[in-house]
């Protein structure tokens, strides 16, 4: 069993340079944290029209991917697919520290982060948000465990029934994410219970296309291939989750556009809305959807594994996209108030939200994100996640 | 003797020595301005240890329950315990050397009151009289603050 | 000695105990379910161009803005509608509508943001992390984030950087038999287009005018019963 998997301790300059990067732009993130908790969120482009912004934007995207993250796991314990064995520890990690990752963030941004405490021991089991708490810190806890019957031969013969479990509880989990924006009445662009399945399926895109990336380029820094197999693998998936993401984004957006109602929103995203409306075409349906559908198709005749690779990286940068265009185009079309009148007043009604975005919320988002790659580069340093190139070779 | 049992001495030392300053009623190392009036609404010890104990119970009774008590009113504290400086303006209480920041910064606990509550009494009220903010609001001021300058203790309760 | 005192305070003023008494009685009350504090709104009164409401309430909590309108707290605000079939134009107060079934409540994660036994919507403070989810759940933007220190707070409104805030229906006012600052200035400014009271008790104006009188809920389809209610929109 240990010469499945190996640690991965790197000796070359590339390695210790890219641990500098990212642990100075992990502490860059903190700093501005702080800077923006001391002085208060005016110093951010977050304002009472759009609450929240970019390091929301990154936080949520880590979050979903990281339940999609653990999919390859689940593939190998729930689905019984013998290819992902050797996968699943690397998958259960990476999906601990990002979901970490995307969590630190959220925390630092609250306008009281040194009330986690209060946020840990008061709940109100009627918000969602309340019950995203407890499915974050307990599927933490799941996949620790399940990642212990991986490591523990002793305890080997549990890891299916804790995989199903961890399979299950990132159902529940993501759901309530999608639902954060789907139980929202208020607004035009949410308060549809499409958000639910739409997050379920955004997550296995998103967390496919990191592990394929995250896998290339660690075995890059121990100077190996990615495994021709698990690419193609891999990138097939991709290509059915981006296709299911892209047909949930469509049915969502035609039945709005049938009812007169929501014409308002549905002209702003698809029209009229700017950078939005630039996000949700070129980032999230073209980089983020056809593109990527289109080179995981040529794939499947040239099977190149570079192909696939970079699919994965289009897919992530249309994630992003995506997830913008859903937190902040959702909180910038204004308030429909009083249906078939024209609203104005000193507080931004009726107008579309202003934001843009400042430095300090960008060095947030992605030192959560770097903070996530760190931990997990640490983690491979300590412990064998990563498979050895033998347990793959014979399958 | 080991230089590990030297420190190990001088820090219980240092505790116990600690211990047995809080317990006395007088505050040997602090100086800060006098309250107004002959007492507290609790003895001065009793509020030493448990002045958040009360503060905390008030403020979900008010803010949860309206209920509105003056015993353990912040307001009503803050309308004691500030002070003024030569110019007769009124000084914040977690102002250095003011009552709440003495203790506080002696023992290194941050406060979080002032963060949200106003540290000092209402714009109206003048140092030296008594009379406070919630006198503008009440209907009956001037009653309420004819029986305080009589230094009168405060009722327990309302009987 | 102190006995001698109170005998003395009696004989100077009889009255005095007793407005002791009734005024702890009243500080001493819980607010009670059999209450339901709400606003009935006349747009029709509401004259283009007066904000003495939120001039009011500004005065009262304290809430200087530093010059920055996309950040700072506005509690009520004057709306100007425009009716796109009719283009008739009207003006109207908006602030927090005290909903009955809030969804700001429902989605705060600690339970900060809660319902009063009589009715008014408010922000515990001592529990709120700032998350800003109550914001994005708001169907009427009545909640402001603070996005900065602050300082000379009013004492009856204690208010600070990062947590979220909104209209209070004047709670301090409410809780001392007064009504909210907002209604108070535009009855002084001879609007009067507000009315405050008890919405339960049939007596009240309040809830006489609206048994006779046409009024309506803002997005009244949300079927979040809002204690505020318009007339003339």
């Amino acid at each position: 069993m240990s010469e499945q998997f190996e640690l991965v301790r790197g000796r070359s300059a590339g390695y210790w340079l890219l641990l500098a990067a990212l642990t100075v732009l992990a502490a860059i993130g903190l700093a501005a944290a702080h800077y923006m908790e001391s002085q208060g969120h005016h110093v951010t482009g977050m304002n009472n029209q759009v609450v929240w912004g970019i390091p929301h934007v990154f936080a949520v995207f880590l979050i979903v991917s990281a339940s999609g993250l653990l999919n390859v796991a689940s593939m190998a314990s729930v689905f019984h697919q013998p290819l992902y064995k050797p996968l699943a520890r690397l998958s259960s990690l990476l999906c601990i520290m990002f979901l970490l990752g995307g969590l630190v963030i959220l925390v630092l941004d609250l306008g009281r982060p040194e009330r986690l405490i209060v946020a840990m021991t008061h709940y109100n089991l009627k918000s969602i948000f309340a019950w995203n708490i407890f499915l974050y810190v307990g599927f933490v806890l799941i996949v620790a465990s399940y990642l212990v019957t991986m490591f523990e031969h002793n305890l080997a013969r549990y890891s299916g029934a804790v995989g199903m479990l961890a399979m299950l509880w990132r159902i529940v989990l993501t759901t309530g994410t999608g639902s954060i924006f789907g139980f929202l009445i208020a607004r035009q662009a949410y308060d549809a219970a499409i958000m639910a399945p739409l997050f379920i399926l955004m997550s296995l895109a998103f967390g496919t296309a990191i592990f394929v990336l995250f896998l290339w380029g660690v075995l890059r820094l121990c100077e190996r291939e990615i495994e021709s197999v698990i690419v193609q693998r891999l990138g097939r998936l991709l290509a059915i989750f981006v296709a299911a993401t892209l047909y949930l984004t469509l049915t969502y957006h035609v039945t709005n556009l049938y009812a007169s109602e929501h014409h308002g929103v549905e002209r702003f995203v698809l029209l009229e809305g700017g950078l939005y409306t630039q996000l949700f075409w070129i980032g999230q349906v073209a980089v983020g959807g056809v593109i990527p559908l289109l080179l995981l198709w040529r794939c499947l005749t040239n099977g190149k594994s570079r192909t696939v690779v970079a699919a994965s990286l289009l897919v992530v940068v249309g994630g992003l996209a995506q997830v913008y265009v859903i937190i902040i185009g959702g909180q910038a079309y204004p308030l429909v108030m009083f249906p078939g009148s024209d609203v104005s007043s000193g507080f931004f009604d009726g107008e579309v939200g202003s934001y843009v975005p400042s430095v300090l919320e960008f060095a947030l988002g992605l030192g959560g994100a770097a903070f996530a790659l760190l931990l997990s580069l640490f983690a491979m340093r300590i412990l064998p996640f990563l498979h050895s190139a033998r347990s793959v070779a014979h399958r | 003797m080991a230089p590990h049992r030297l420190w190990l001495g001088l820090f219980a030392l240092l505790a116990v020595l600690g211990l047995h300053s809080s317990a006395t009623a007088e505050s040997e190392y602090l100086t800060f301005p006098k309250a107004k009036g002959e007492q507290c609404v609790e003895p001065t010890d009793v509020m030493r240890r448990d002045h958040m104990k009360f503060l905390l119970h008030q403020r979900d009774d008010t803010v949860q329950r309206g209920i509105r008590t003056k015993q353990y009113s912040l307001i009503e504290c803050i309308d004691c315990h500030a002070a003024s400086d030569d110019n007769g303006e009124l000084l914040r209480v977690d102002a250095p050397g003011q009552f709440c920041q003495s203790c506080h910064d002696f023992t290194g606990v941050k406060m979080d009151c002032f963060e949200c509550h106003s540290a000092e009494p209402a714009a109206g009220a003048v140092s030296g009289d008594r009379q406070h903010m919630l006198s503008m609001l009440w209907p009956m001021s001037d009653k309420s603050n004819w029986l305080r300058t009589l230094a009168i203790p405060r009722d327990r309760g309302t009987d | 000695m102190k006995a001698a005192a109170i005998a003395g305070l009696f004989a100077l003023a009889p009255g005095v105990r007793l407005v002791q008494l009734a005024t702890a009685k009243v500080d001493a009350a819980a607010a009670s379910d059999e209450t339901r504090w709400g606003l009935l709104i006349d747009a029709t009164k509401c004259a283009d161009g007066c904000d003495a409401c939120v001039t009011a309430c500004n005065d009262e909590h304290g809430l200087h803005g530093f010059d920055r309108p996309q950040t700072d707290a506005q509690w009520i605000r004057k709306v100007t509608l425009r009716d796109r079939q009719t283009k008739k134009v009207t003006t109207l107060p908006m602030l927090c509508q005290h909903c009955e079934h809030p969804p700001c409540v429902d989605v705060c994660p600690t339970g900060a943001s809660f319902k009063r036994a009589d009715g008014i919507v408010l922000v515990d403070k001592h529990t709120c992390i700032g998350c800003r989810y109550c914001i994005m759940a708001c169907p009427y933007k009545a909640r402001s984030f603070v996005h900065e220190s602050l300082s000379q707070q009013q004492p009856h409104s204690p208010r600070g950087k990062g947590t979220v805030e909104g209209c209070t229906f004047c709670v301090h006012r409410v809780d001392r038999d007064r009504e909210p600052a907002c209604v108070e200035s535009c009855g002084s400014n001879g609007n009067s287009a507000m009315i405050f009271g008890d919405l339960k008790d049939v007596d009240s104006e309040i809830a006489k005018t609206i048994r006779t009188a046409p009024s309506k809920q803002v997005r009244e389809d949300l079927g979040l019963n809002t204690a505020v209610r318009y007339q003339g929109v």
